[in-house]
């Protein structure tokens, strides 16, 4: 009799553990997901300045740069097509595009002193800038959460509290740029290699 | 290896014992002031000078837990970033970067108006920091070489190193501070004494005052040279390169900056004794950094830049490698 007793309460013991185990674990996923939704909020907010500030930039170079035309056109092109890109494949791909021709705006920009002396222009250019970097790093920041999201989701056994109740995997933003790809290999051992 | 989790529960619990040292041994001076006053024969007396002592060490922790950083930004002069300037607008906005980067809230950024390039993170933690660099960084690096100086704070930031070395700092401030009475009090309280025999005993109590204090923080100083020691590991700075790298993608821009830091090898007169271990190089511009050892490693904080910046340019390497 007291055999059993002690077994009945062993078992409990260990639903009671597998209980405990189990809102720890889903709470974690619960605590990556949101991570992940706060991180691609980020890259909005970031995105959506860059809207903001194109106008303003295209207005105060224009006089200066009228013999680039064609790409100042092009970078208010690609503006508002990106605007109204709808859906994370297409926005993805648009903004892509905007960066490419941004680039090429700055880089022409180079080419004019009168334009590099003036303030309000360099003030925006800085601004501008900035908002490409806080783009890619909010990017990148996404990426590495949503790997952490999804790799915790896989590993098992938390893939089982996983699939019990249907967490998906995000899909990572893509980078276009090889550079960018590769994230350092961190080494510790304090030793340069010869 | 240790990664930033460890590091972060390390440094978590790295406070808390240096925190918790500084107190006891504070009660322990206060017992033996009170073993010494009511003598061993004269019988339990109330223990006022082990609670005094107490109630100082738990004061002067929690004023470091919680003014710490204003503490450590007052002593460098710090001066809060000014937009207006396109310099320290760029600053501005490289922290803020770094911050989406690390995915952690915006510190407050100061500018220190020296002209030696260093800089220095502090705060309890992601949740308060503030990070400073010097006048002579913003003029002397790019930018991305100050996003990678950045980065660096930033991951002091983010694995609590800021919690811990704001601290010590401000608990070795608070001794300095103590000695400094201690010394000026004597000084003062002696002199009085010589003047005018009429007001001896006063003074003489007061001068009794200041010689303790004085003792005190003669006695503290071992101790908290031990707790520096103790909370600074130079691990933490490879660790922060390290990390600050990941954050940038960059680890090159790293290398140059602390090689442009280190040519400018003047000592940083603005930041003070105390706050040096904050800094992303030693502010002393001292040769023992210089120098691998057990005998340099008993008084650097900062690790070799050489070794570093080696480091740092094989990190560059094995990108390139498993790229191509």
């Amino acid at each position: 009799m007291a055999a059993i007793g002690g077994c009945f309460f062993f078992l409990i013991a260990i639903a009671f553990v597998a209980v405990v185990w189990a809102i720890w674990r889903y709470n974690n996923l619960i605590a990556l997901k949101n991570q992940v939704v706060n991180g691609w909020k980020q890259i909005d907010v970031q995105l959506k300045r860059r809207h903001d500030l194109i106008p303003n930039l295209i207005a105060s170079v224009k006089g200066e740069m009228q013999f680039e035309q064609d790409t100042l056109e092009k970078v208010i092109a690609a503006r508002n097509s990106a605007v109204a890109a709808r859906g994370v494949a297409d926005a993805a791909e648009k903004e892509n595009q905007l960066t490419q021709t941004l680039s090429r705006l700055f880089a022409l920009a180079e080419n004019y002193p009168n334009l590099k002396a003036n303030e309000s222009v360099k003030a925006l250019m800085e601004e501008l800038s900035s908002t490409e970097n806080k783009i890619g790093f909010a990017r990148q920041f996404y990426n590495d959460i949503a790997t952490r999201f999804n790799t915790a989701q896989q590993v098992f056994p938390d893939s089982l509290i996983a699939q019990a109740f249907k967490f998906q995997p995000v899909e990572l933003f893509e980078i276009k740029e090889a550079a960018e790809r590769e994230a350092p290999q961190v080494d510790l051992s304090l030793h340069p290699k010869q | 290896m240790i990664n930033l989790y460890d590091q972060q529960k390390r440094n978590i619990a790295r406070t808390r014992i240096v925190l918790t040292g500084f107190i006891l041994f504070l009660a322990f001076l206060g017992m033996g002031a009170d073993a010494f006053l009511y003598g061993s024969g004269a019988g339990p007396g109330f223990p006022i000078a082990t609670l005094g002592a107490l109630c100082l060490g738990a004061f002067s922790a929690w004023w470091a837990l919680r003014e710490g950083d204003r503490a450590v930004l007052e002593s460098t002069r710090a001066v809060p970033v000014d937009p207006r300037d396109p310099n320290q607008r760029i600053l501005d906005d490289v922290v803020e970067e770094m911050a989406i980067a690390a995915g952690l809230p915006k510190p407050a950024v100061y500018v220190i108006p020296d002209s030696d390039p260093n800089a220095l993170a502090t705060g309890r933690g992601p949740e308060k920091s503030s990070i400073a660099v010097t006048a002579g960084l913003l003029r002397s690096l790019n930018r991305e070489e100050l996003q990678a100086v950045v980065s660096h704070e930033m991951s002091h930031v983010k694995n609590y190193d800021i919690r811990v070395m704001t601290v010590v700092a401000a608990l070795v401030g608070s001794v300095l501070l103590l000695s400094d009475w201690g010394r000026r009090g004597l000084w003062w309280g002696g002199g009085r004494r010589r003047s005018s025999d009429g007001e001896g005993r006063g003074s003489g109590g007061l001068a009794l005052f200041f010689f303790v204090a004085w003792l005190v923080s003669l006695v503290l100083a071992p101790l908290i040279a031990q707790l520096v020691a103790m909370a600074v590991s130079r691990e933490r700075e490879y660790l922060a390169d390290a990390s600050g790298a990941e954050l940038t993608r960059n680890p090159l821009a790293l290398a140059s900056a602390l090689e442009k830091i280190d040519a400018a090898a003047a000592p940083t007169p603005s930041i003070k004794q105390g706050v040096a271990h904050l800094c992303i190089e030693d502010p002393r511009g001292r040769a023992v950094n210089d120098r691998e050892g057990a005998w340099a490693n008993l008084f650097a904080t900062h690790p070799p830049i050489a070794k570093r910046i080696a480091l740092l340019k094989e990190m560059a390497y094995q990108t390139a490698g498993t790229k191509g």
